[in-house]
């Protein structure tokens, strides 16, 4: 009888095991096929084209005003309570966020802190784009009362009071308002000014080469022996499941992985919060901004604004956000920092939840344990650091 | 390029985008060309455009927009962008004095 148990209990043992292995083993993947090369080539950062121009911003590719904006985008003088600075939340050594779920300035804001990497190449800015330009959206948080909470006039007042704001500010744009008798108009150009100087370092800061990159050039110039070191199989898998069944590069695409455009992909709500509207309001803000590209405040005297002339507006943008490039993976994740880990994120795009508004465009995946784990293998190769990190920024 | 044909209630509208083949997360300008069947060029139609990926319920991630009525049934259509690889469906609206007809235009980026 002893003997008879053992078989039965050495059989289920054997059956087991097989059924634990069928779950986590998989075979070799198979080498990648030109078509398959060529998805592979449109992710690479070696195909992010070449900096658009931003018209709008006459100082964008000014080095002078890049060095002022990275002076103001660190300085903690530019707030109400004088500790907070751009860098509080978009930290240079966390590829400019912070690891919150949602930002924390002088208070907690409202949504999570987007990194800047990369975001010169959007047409929209903020996680529902209620911004056109990198410049237009450096003054919102400086005015934002949970984040820096100064008055226009405050910013001024400190660029006019620092000899050597004054001094760079004036290089570059000329004579700053008097600030005792200046009205809306010249005190308005004036902060915008300071907003294009700090877009002007933003413009800097951009993704570096990935493991993931390092992966697609061995692929790309067929060094086979060199793939197996970059990645591993489970990686290879992830990656194709990636460009393949989890629909990832539906919105994940180009080199920067994202498509800068707006979609509902169900996330639930932060606890407590009321669901998000999202890209509706944020469309219908951008219209009405008084720093828009067609603003006064451009310096794009041809006012040639393509992305507002043909924007989408209507309610199939409701709850939809903007799809975040994934060359600057972090946790917390999406645009509260609701979902805590990649394994939560991948968990809500298999199950594809009705959105609790709007409508959740994603369909179910049916991916399996072993395959999200692939697929989470994969992403984690994408981060690396960012270039443009600022040499000897003292904090003032 | 030019595109394949698409038929609707006795109008042809064709398309050729003038600056290469559509690239996604790339705005750009399509000429659109109507004609009836028989080949008369249709002229000083109103036309609307909207579309999007049936497969995903979702539109153009833009509205565009004939910006200019070039004259022998050619139509400048600006603000095009496409941002997911996939089959689109571009639905063009042409309104005449003789009415109102509606072309679905297939495409495979």
């Amino acid at each position: 009888v002893k003997t008879a148990v053992l078989k039965v209990f050495s059989a289920v043992f054997v059956v087991a095991s097989l059924a634990v292995a069928c779950l986590w083993w998989s075979p070799a993947p198979p080498a990648w096929t030109e078509e398959e090369i060529g998805v592979l080539r449109t992710l690479w950062l070696e195909s992010l084209p070449e900096l658009p121009p931003d018209p709008s911003n006459a100082v964008a590719d000014n080095p002078a005003a890049a060095e002022f904006g990275k002076r103001l985008f660190f300085d903690m003088r530019l707030s109400a309570n004088g500790a907070v600075s751009c860098a509080t939340c978009h930290q240079a050594e966390r590829g400019f966020t912070d690891g919150l779920q949602k930002a924390q300035g002088i208070g907690v804001a409202s949504r999570h802190t987007p990194s800047i990497s990369g975001t010169a190449y959007s047409p929209w800015q903020f996680w529902d784009g209620r911004r056109d330009s990198q410049w237009s959206q450096a003054l919102v948080p400086l005015e934002e009362a949970n984040e820096q909470g100064l008055s226009r006039r405050q910013v001024v007042a400190i660029v006019a009071g620092d000899e050597e704001y004054r001094t760079r500010y004036e290089n570059l744009f000329g004579a700053l308002p008097d600030l005792t008798t200046a009205d809306a108009g010249p005190l308005n150009d004036a902060f915008a000014n300071v907003g294009k100087a700090i877009a002007a370092f933003e413009r800097t800061v951009m993704p570096t080469y990935s493991r993931f990159d390092e992966y697609v050039a061995a692929v790309v110039s067929g060094e086979s022996d060199r793939q197996p070191a970059l990645f591993n199989d489970d990686e290879v898998w992830g990656l194709r499941l990636f460009t393949g069944k989890a629909n990832c590069t539906q919105c994940h695409n180009g080199p920067l992985l994202t498509n800068f455009e707006f979609h509902n992909t169900g996330v639930i709500s932060f606890p407590g919060d009321i669901p998000d509207k999202a890209r509706v309001t944020g469309v219908a803000e951008v219209l009405a901004n008084e720093f828009n590209c067609r603003s006064p405040y451009s310096d794009d005297p041809s006012h040639d604004c393509a992305e507002l002339d043909f924007v989408r507006t209507g309610p199939t943008l409701i709850g939809a956000f903007k799809t975040p490039s994934l060359r600057n993976l972090a946790a917390p994740f999406m645009h509260k920092g609701q979902l805590e880990t990649l394994a939560d994120v991948l968990r809500n795009y298999n199950d594809a939840p009705e959105a609790m508004i709007g409508h959740n465009e994603a369909k179910p995946l049916g991916l399996k344990a072993r395959e999200l784990r692939q697929l989470e293998a994969f992403l984690n190769t994408l981060p690396a650091p960012v270039a443009g990190l600022p040499a000897n920024i003292q904090s003032k | 390029l030019l595109s394949p044909l698409s038929h609707a209630e006795g109008l042809v509208v064709s398309y050729t985008t003038p600056d290469g083949e559509p690239r996604i997360n790339s705005m750009h300008s399509w000429i659109l060309h109507v004609e009836t069947e028989s080949g008369v060029p249709v002229e000083g139609a109103k036309i609307e455009v909207d579309g999007g990926m049936p497969e995903h319920n979702h539109g153009l991630p833009t509205r565009p927009r004939v910006t200019q009525d070039l004259g022998g049934g050619d139509y400048k259509l600006d603000g095009v962008r496409f941002h997911m690889r996939g089959h689109w469906e571009i639905v063009v609206t042409v309104t005449t004095d003789s009415g109102v007809s509606k072309v679905t235009i297939p495409l495979e980026l």
